[in-house]
């Protein structure tokens, strides 16, 4: 995870009139990731008035205001006409790109995801194998030994988009997205991998399925992952699946 | 105190503000579609604004008060009657206990705002009473409303307003004044959306963006609260692009590769990949929520600031109106 860092400018654009976005770079990458992180978590230490909340992603981070508050804030000090929220909240989070710190290495959380393989659990398993003249054991012991980013999570509640999975495996989607995805399926589709936390439609090749719940609505925060964390996946047996998942029920 | 539903509707969901600071866990927004006419509904039974009431789609459902209520119908004219008698909206109704509460036909927008003076008594999930019915989480049980559901509510603070008539009107008892909705919601045919630019404008065609605001849009019968599906000219990128997921907003216009532009609305996902064009101001949200599939809409470009003024006048005159109904009801 060392790389060196080279901090490339970063550009501010609204997106709407109530949101904006601080974009870092274009391609995914760890000193990327690493500069969303630090100024999510310095904003979210100082949050400026008006803050609702921010969502990282690849490249960008969005940040939600309400723009009353965001107006109302700076009225108390100076009586303008019209002040933009804007141009506020982009001022305020320029000035904090400016002076802050990206040097300083994150710190990662690790979770272990365990994965029942193939079989039911896994329909893709065989495809995925044949794919890249591997044998499905090969590909079980690839996938568990990588070590991947959530770099952001979206698309479905509690969902990480996990980066580092290895070439010797990354599998194009189906062409054609099955209608419904058992939660807690671990699926590939290209370059990534990634579990899916509550049943969706969904295209990815699915190669195992974890009994561990990733979306929790009634706890705070209620997803399992969080963008920075490190996941590895520990391959279980069908009676190891099935053990942890009654346990999972009682909670 | 509860409300008992007799008939269900179509679709009928309990709905706040939303379900905010949690969209970086993916946790979708949800919420009121026509979020000035909730706020309104809120503040005319004498409510926080933030308070939940009842979202209620095309054909509505059929609802026993079990116990003395005061609400308020704001919102799409689907025909509200009390016992079988129309009832006004945008103002407050007292309707004795045992009344019927029923909707009829829809005669302009598509979405009514009901709401109970005390609100509903039910847990919050992530800090919101909204129901995120693709996640099954919050408002009653996670679903939409269905016969024979029961909802409690809440104690109100006040009782009786004194502003309300003493005299019974077709089932209810209620104020002689009202609130002047236009400023806030307004049915029109072909309405204007007003928009700003999207992060991905200037990777369409010169052609897509002039046909954007040019021609009409139509809604398909595929929108829902995630988004509206809208059939126009095709809207094609100079080059064939692919975009990492990012975070979407509500009103965010992204255009798939088939051209045909989706507005995300307040069931959205929380991230999506396509190029957005535009994002329509937050203002002009609760118009959009009012448009039926199968109906047009013009899209027009304002610029950041003017879509700011707009968004802080508005807030303004719902200040106003709040104190307009607090002198009101304390008359």
């Amino acid at each position: 995870m060392n790389q060196t860092i080279t901090k490339a400018p970063a550009v501010i654009s609204p997106l709407g009139d109530s949101a904006l976005v601080i974009t870092f770079g274009d391609s995914i990458q760890y000193d990327i990731h690493k500069q969303i992180k630090t100024c999510k978590d310095s904003i979210e230490l100082n949050p400026f008035p008006g803050f609702i909340e921010c969502v990282p992603a690849f490249t960008n981070l969005t940040i939600f205001y309400n723009p009353l508050e965001v107006v109302a804030a700076v009225k108390k000090k100076e009586k303008k006409e019209f002040v933009s929220p804007f141009e506020v909240v982009s001022s305020i989070l320029q000035s904090k790109l400016e002076n802050e710190q990206t040097e300083k290495e994150l710190d990662h959380r690790t979770v272990s995801i365990p994965v029942c393989y193939g079989g039911e659990y896994g329909p893709d398993l065989e495809y995925v194998a044949r794919h890249h003249n591997l044998t499905p054991e090969e590909v079980i012991s690839i996938h568990s030994e990588g070590e991947y980013l959530a770099y952001m999570i979206g698309f479905a509640p509690g969902f990480p988009f996990l980066g580092g999975l290895s070439e010797k495996i990354a599998t194009p989607r189906r062409s054609s997205p099955r209608t419904s995805i058992p939660a807690g399926s671990v699926g590939i589709a290209g370059m990534q991998t990634g579990v899916y936390p509550i049943s969706t439609p969904g295209g990815w090749q699915l190669i195992g399925q974890t009994p561990i719940k990733l979306f929790l609505p009634e706890q705070n925060p209620p997803s399992l992952l969080q963008a920075g964390d490190i996941v590895k996946f520990e391959p279980i047996s069908k009676e190891e699946y099935q053990e942890l998942q009654a346990k999972e029920g009682e909670k | 105190m509860s409300i008992r539903v007799s008939k269900a509707g179509l679709l009928t969901s309990i709905q706040d503000l939303g379900r905010k600071g949690f969209q970086q866990h993916g946790v979708i927004v949800s919420g009121a579609m026509d979020s000035y006419s909730l706020r309104i509904a809120n503040l005319l039974v004498g409510n926080d604004e933030k308070e939940a009431g009842l979202e209620v789609t095309l054909m509505g459902p059929t609802l026993e008060i079990e116990s003395d209520c005061l609400v308020a119908i704001t919102g799409g004219d689907l025909t509200p009657s009390v016992n079988g008698k129309p009832v006004p909206m945008w103002k407050p109704l007292f309707i004795p206990k045992g009344g019927t509460l029923s909707f009829g036909p829809c005669r302009t927008g598509c979405r009514s705002y009901l709401s109970v003076a005390g609100g509903f008594s039910i847990n919050e999930v992530l800090n919101s009473k909204s129901t995120y019915l693709r996640g099954e989480i919050g408002g009653y049980k996670g679903r939409a409303l269905q016969t024979d559901d029961v909802l409690p509510l809440s104690v109100p603070a006040a009782s009786k307003p004194a502003f309300l008539s003493n005299e019974l009107i077709n089932g209810v008892y209620t104020s002689s004044w009202s609130v002047n909705y236009k400023e806030f919601v307004h049915f029109t045919k072909k309405p204007s959306v007003r928009v700003i630019n999207g992060g991905q404008f200037d990777l369409f065609t010169a052609e897509s963006q002039s046909h954007f605001t040019q021609e009409p849009f139509k809604v398909s019968n595929q929108s829902d609260r995630m988004g509206y599906r809208m059939d126009g000219p095709s809207l094609q990128l100079q080059e064939k692009k692919e975009l990492l997921s990012e975070a979407v907003s509500q009103g965010s216009v992204q255009v798939p590769p088939d051209g045909n532009p989706i507005i995300l609305l307040a069931d959205r996902q929380t991230t999506g990949g396509y190029p957005k064009i535009a994002q329509v101001i937050t203002a002009d949200l609760p118009l959009l929520a009012q448009v039926k599939p199968g109906e047009s809409i013009y899209f027009s470009h304002i610029s950041l600031h003017e879509a700011e003024k707009i968004y802080l006048e508005k807030e303004q005159l719902l200040q106003e109106l709040k104190i307009a109904i607090n002198l009101a009801s304390t008359k």
